[in-house]
Order: C-alpha cells, then structure tokens, then sequence
C-alpha cells in the first residue's frame, strides 16, 4: 500500500479534521505530547475511518455506520445522575464524565497504596506509559484517540500488594458527545487487582466513545477485568484494550456488551512471559438493531502460555453480533496451549452472529483448537423445563442466563460474576416486557 | 372452547383421571397415533406395552403436549377437562407428569434452582402461595433420601454429569415433589442395572395413592415385575390393540411382539 493521502473523506472524517484542528491547541500534555498528536492524526487521516475492506473491521464499516460525529463535551463539568449499576457490588469507583477524571464524584476507599492519577496530569508531565503498548497497534482508531484524547484515569498497582476491594473505572457520556479517553493501568510483580469497567450514558444521546486502556501486568500478578458496556441505546461505542501480561501472571477478562447502538470492543493481549495464563470471555445480549462487535487478538509471543476464550452472544430482534478472534502462536512458542469458543444464540428468524475465528501458528509443538455454534433455543431443553410447569417466558429466561452463565462465571470472581449475571437477568426481563 | 365436560365415569362407574378417544397424531405427513382408545380410571396404574415404533413414546409426548405433533381427530379427556389445545405448561399445572426417558441435561441451571422453580411455578398457576425456602428444602430433603440423590446431586446442574441411574432417579424425585395427578413414565427402566431398577420402582410404588394414576410405557415386562400394573395394554401401530391384566405382560414375554406386528402391518 502506499501512503498517498486519500482525497474523498467521509463528512465524519471531515468533522474530525475540524474537530483536532480546533481543539489541538488546548488539549492536554506537553510539547511531545503535541506532537505526538499530530503523528498519531496524520496517521489516522491516511487510514481513514475502518471499512469492510479493513480486515480486522470488516464486520463494522464505520464509513457507512458513522454517518457524523458529535461536537466535543462541554467545558463546564456535567453533573450526573448517581448510577443504579451493578447493585450490591462493593468496589471502589473512579468515575470519568465525557472523558474527564472527576476525582470529586470517585470513592477510592480501600484502594491505600495504589497510586490514582488524573490522565491530563500524566499528559502535562510527560509519562513513559502512555503509547507503550497502544502504539503498537496499527488501529485507525486508535490512532484517532491518541490524537484527541483529552483524559481518563492512570492505576498503579505497587509489587506485592494485594487490592481486594473491586476497583470501577466508570465511564460516563453525559449527552451528545464526541469523547475520547484514555487509561493506564498498570499491576506490579505479584500483585492483585479486580477491575470492573462500566460504560453507561443516557438514551437517545448520539454520543461517540472512543476509548483506550493500556495495561501492563507484572510477573505472577493476578488481575480480573470484567467490562461492562451499558450505553444508551443511540450511543457509538469504540473501544480498545491493550494488555501485556508479564511470566507466570494470571488474567481473566470479561466484556459483557448490551448497551449502544454500535458498538465495537477490541482487546488486545501480548503474552511478555512465559507460563502466563489468560482466561478471555464475552457475554453479549442485544436486541432491536443494535450491532455488538467483539474482537481479540491473542498474540502468544512466547512459550509456555495458555489462554482460554469463551465468548458467548445473545441475539435479538434485528440485531447483528459479530465475534473475531484471533490467536497467534509465534515462532518458537512452543508448548502454547490455545483454545477459543464462540457460542451464538439467536432469539428470533432477523438476528444474525457472524464469527470469524483465525489461528496463525509458527510454532511445531502446540495445543490450539477453535470451535463456534450457533442456533436457537434448545427445543428439547425447553419442552423439559415447560413439562415441568415452567411458565414458556421463565424457561426461556432460565436457558439464556444458563447459556450466559457459562462465559461470566468463567472470570472466576464470584461477586463480580453475580453483579453480571444479574444484568443478564434484567436485560431478559426487559427483553420479555417487550414482547 | 366448548363446554367442559363433568368427569367423565366409565362403564364401570370409575372416575376417570384419563380418557383418549380415537387420538390421531402426525408429524408431518407421517401419521404415529392411529386412533388411541385408552381409559385410566383415578387410582390405577396401567401399562402399555408394545414393539419399537408403535408410537408408546410419541403418545406420552402427546399427552404431556409437547410442540410439532399434529393432532388431526381424537380427544384427550383429563380430569373430566379437554386439553389437546392445552399448552405443556398448563397441563403439568394441572397434575400431568411426564418422566422422560432421556431426562435432559441442563447445563448453568442447578438442581435445586430447577426444582424450586417448577414447585412454585405450578403452585403460582394453581392460585397456590409459593413455599417458604425452609418448607421447599424439608420437602426436598425428604424425597432425595428416599430415592438415594444426595445433595451433591442437588447442587450439580441439572442431569449435568449424571449416570443414567442418577438421572431416572432425579425424575422420580421431581415427580415426588410435583405430587402429579397423572404420571407418565416413559421406558423408565431403560439404561437401569437391577439395583437402580429396584430403587427407582420403590420410589414410583411410593407414590402409589388412589388419588393419583399412572400409565407405565415400557418395552419389557421386566419393571413390571416391580411396578405391578392393574391393565396391560399393547399397542402397535398407532393403535392400543389389545388389553388385559397383568398376566399379558407374562405372555408378552414368553411370546414377543411379532404377532402384533404382523396384525399391524395387515
């Protein structure tokens, strides 16, 4: 390919050149940080929105589905609405409104000697983890959000220290925004921590979200991740995780996807020691037309590692799910044990799920598999349940949380994976006031 | 609907818990039930016997109204209630009970989760309060022990892992809890060593009571050796063909089925 600038840009690309023309000037962090911007935009501009011929996006065209882009939040803080998220989860909580840290609406109880910065400041100071794993990936996207990202939230997790208490990034869209953050977390050899990340904003708000989280994980650390995308129903979701998980470590990951009309959640994890071990899962459960896209990329760059996915999507209505998953064994990493399982289930004859798992092996002496289904409710399953007096709507409830279940309780955290289950729940339950 | 009938007695003067009459059933353009005459009198446990594909198991499907059969004539009387046009649901509601023969496996839905919902479930659409936890674990407690499911069983999900014993043993406990009017129990000795064949016709003789009927579809005399019915019925191509006392069963036995067979195929 060559770099040769494109001439036709989409009126969202057209709005996002306004928009970091406008805004460059003022947005956070020092001179390299400027300039860095202005690679990272040039880079963007080049790509273009993702497209159908953009392979690891094919699935989500955002040339055609980002018709516009909305204006950048306000500069007077939005006050917010406490949320009624995850009841009986107790966790500390770091709240980002419109892509700005507000430490004054964050608890950070239980969080003593983890260090908790404001992502502007980190900007303004210069700091060596912004970019390091994000920079690597070649991501329009990403490379968009480099460019305009105005804040966010930065974790540390000293070596050793053992975090019990849950630790919530909450992201928050106050409206019609365009917003772009960006958070670090890093866990240091040895250490534990239990994130949960949760997206939320009003309906019939087309806001944008653009965010990206960068992770490192220390040697023999253990981290659970469970994310949580619960936006309001016109909201375009993006975003993108990059982990790289250090020798002996332990990480489980969950994305439960049921908010936004489009949405698209990409992690990325880069296996940095040998005998490290990954547990990857999704729960997906949307309805009417919205579009989930889940993608992974598992880049087994070492030895030894083992990672397990199972990622499992609930489709109604109109709705499309789609699932690209990608593990890849480099040369010399042997001994790697792989496997990847996408399961679809369709409640109605208009949903779709597209699957595409990819397995690029260079390595002799590994175990890698991948599987995926897809289908609808079980009629035998459901017959036994319905000859046993369950009403049709409750047994229907009971096998769809079942076949959710399986992927959430695999995080292995149990207050966490109740809290999950319990979205699961209300969402078949809303599900089944609409019908 | 049309107008419900009063129970229904019989020539005998006996309240009939089940009346079929000239039941025919389809799955697509395969006619299985023939036009089924069976009655079964409150209190009776009968027994239908026949060869494979006689339609035993599709008649036990038909009766607990499972989808994607048509029935095209006939009716099923219960309880003095039409209810070919009743939803599955409603029929268990109503006291129908069907152990299958491959009780399903229910992966993420535990035991004891499943057996509360059902209880309450049939409770609720009886008008009934639903029970207290600590009365449904009594109940529960009660009826495993008899039939040998300890609580690990219990907590497993449903039918998840179990042997085939295991598995004909949670139906019986699923049964003894749902108290229903009318069992069906589906080739309930199939899969079954000697040892769980004794348990489970202990659990299904327990729950004899003259208030309560059965009909006990089987392929081999062998259960009925331990569940001992009042009637034997044959069945064989669609149709019950012959009925009698428990001495058929003997007979059927000594003889095999190839009679049936060749008067079916005439």
């Amino acid at each position: 390919m060559n770099a040769e600038p494109r001439i036709l840009n989409t009126p969202a690309e057209v709005t996002l050149a306004e928009a970091f023309s406008a805004s460059r000037g003022h947005l956070p962090g020092d001179a390299a940080v400027a300039a860095a911007r202005a690679v990272a935009f040039d880079a963007f501009q080049k790509k273009g929105l993702p497209h159908r011929r953009t392979e690891a996006w094919r699935y989500t065209d955002l040339r055609v589905l980002l018709r516009s882009v909305p204006p950048a939040p306000p500069a007077a803080p939005a006050s917010i609405a406490s949320a009624a998220l995850l009841p009986g989860l107790d966790r500390a909580r770091l709240v980002i409104v419109d892509g700005a840290y507000r430490p004054e609406l964050s608890d950070l109880s239980g969080l003593d000697g983890v260090e908790v910065t404001s992502l502007a400041t980190l900007l303004d100071q210069g700091d060596e983890r912004v970019g390091a794993l994000a920079g690597r990936l070649d991501d329009a996207m990403v490379a968009l959000n480099t460019a305009m990202m105005t804040g966010g939230v930065a974790i540390r997790v000293p070596a050793g220290l053992d975090v019990t208490r849950a630790v919530e990034i909450a992201h928050v869209t106050s409206g019609a925004y365009s917003v772009f953050a960006r958070n670090l977390i890093s866990v240091g050899a040895g250490a534990s921590l239990r994130v949960v990340e949760s997206f939320t904003g009003p309906d019939a708000a087309a806001s944008v979200a653009n965010i990206v989280t960068e992770a490192v994980i220390g040697d023999r650390a253990k981290v659970t991740w469970a994310k949580l995308q619960a936006e309001g129903n016109a909201a375009v979701h993006l975003s993108t995780t990059a982990v790289s998980i250090g020798g002996e470590s332990q990480f489980d990951h969950l994305t439960l996807m049921t908010g936004a009309s489009i949405s698209r959640s990409q992690s990325f994890v880069t296996y940095g020691g040998e005998f490290a071990r990954a547990g990857l899962f999704g729960a997906t459960m949307i309805g009417g037309k919205q579009h989930a896209d889940i993608m992974l990329g598992v880049d087994h760059a070492v030895p030894n590692g083992a990672s397990r996915e199972l990622f499992k999507a609930v489709m109604d209505g109109k709705a499309d799910g789609i699932f690209q998953g990608r593990i890849v064994v480099r040369p010399g990493a042997q001994k790697v044990d792989g496997k990847m399982m996408t399961q679809g289930l369709l409640l109605s004859e208009d949903a779709s799920f597209s699957v595409k798992p990819e397995l690029e092996i260079f390595a002799d002496d590994v175990q890698c598999a991948h599987g995926a289904t897809s289908g609808e409710i079980d009629e035998d399953m459901l017959f036994y349940l319905l000859s046993r007096g369950l009403p049709r709507a409750e047994a229907e409830t009971l096998l769809v949380t079942a076949f959710l279940a399986e992927a959430i309780e695999g995080l292995g955290d149990e207050a966490i994976g109740e809290a999950f289950e319990q979205v699961a729940r209300d969402w078949l339950a809303d599900r089944k006031t609409l019908s | 609907m049309t107008a419900v009938r009063s129970v229904a007695a019989g020539m005998n003067g006996q309240i009939k818990m089940l009346s079929i009459k000239n039941l025919h059933a389809s799955v697509g353009d395969r006619e299985i039930l023939r036009g089924v005459n069976l009655e079964v009198p409150t209190g009776q446990v009968h027994a239908i016997m026949g060869p494979n594909g006689s339609g035993k198991s599709t008649l036990s499907y038909v009766l607990a109204g499972r989808d994607g059969y048509d029935i095209t004539d006939g009716s099923i009387v219960f309880g003095g209630e039409e209810i070919v046009e009743t939803p599955a649901e409603e029929r268990a509601a109503k006291g129908i009970f069907l152990a299958f023969q491959y009780p399903l496996e229910i992966p993420g839905v535990a035991t004891m989760t499943f057996l509360k919902a059902a209880m309450n479930a049939q409770r609720k659409a009886r008008g009934e309060a639903e029970l207290t936890t600590p009365d449904f674990m009594r109940r529960v407690k009660v009826a495993a022990e008899k039939l040998n499911v300890t609580q690990e069983m219990l907590r497993r999900p449903l039918n998840v892992g179990f042997s085939g014993g295991e598995k004909k043993r949670n139906e019986i406990l699923q049964m003894a809890l749902l108290e229903p009017k009318l069992a069906i129990l589906d080739e309930t000795d199939s899969g079954l060593d000697i040892d769980a064949l004794k348990t489970v016709s202990d659990g299904v003789n327990a729950l004899r009571a003259p208030n309560r009927s059965m009909l006990v579809i089987t392929h081999y005399q062998r259960l009925l050796d331990h569940i001992v019915p009042d009637v034997v019925h044959v069945m064989a191509a669609g149709r019950i063909v012959r009925s009698g006392g428990p001495e058929l069963a003997l007979e059927l036995e000594a003889n095999g089925y190839a009679d049936y067979v060749g008067a079916a195929a005439a």
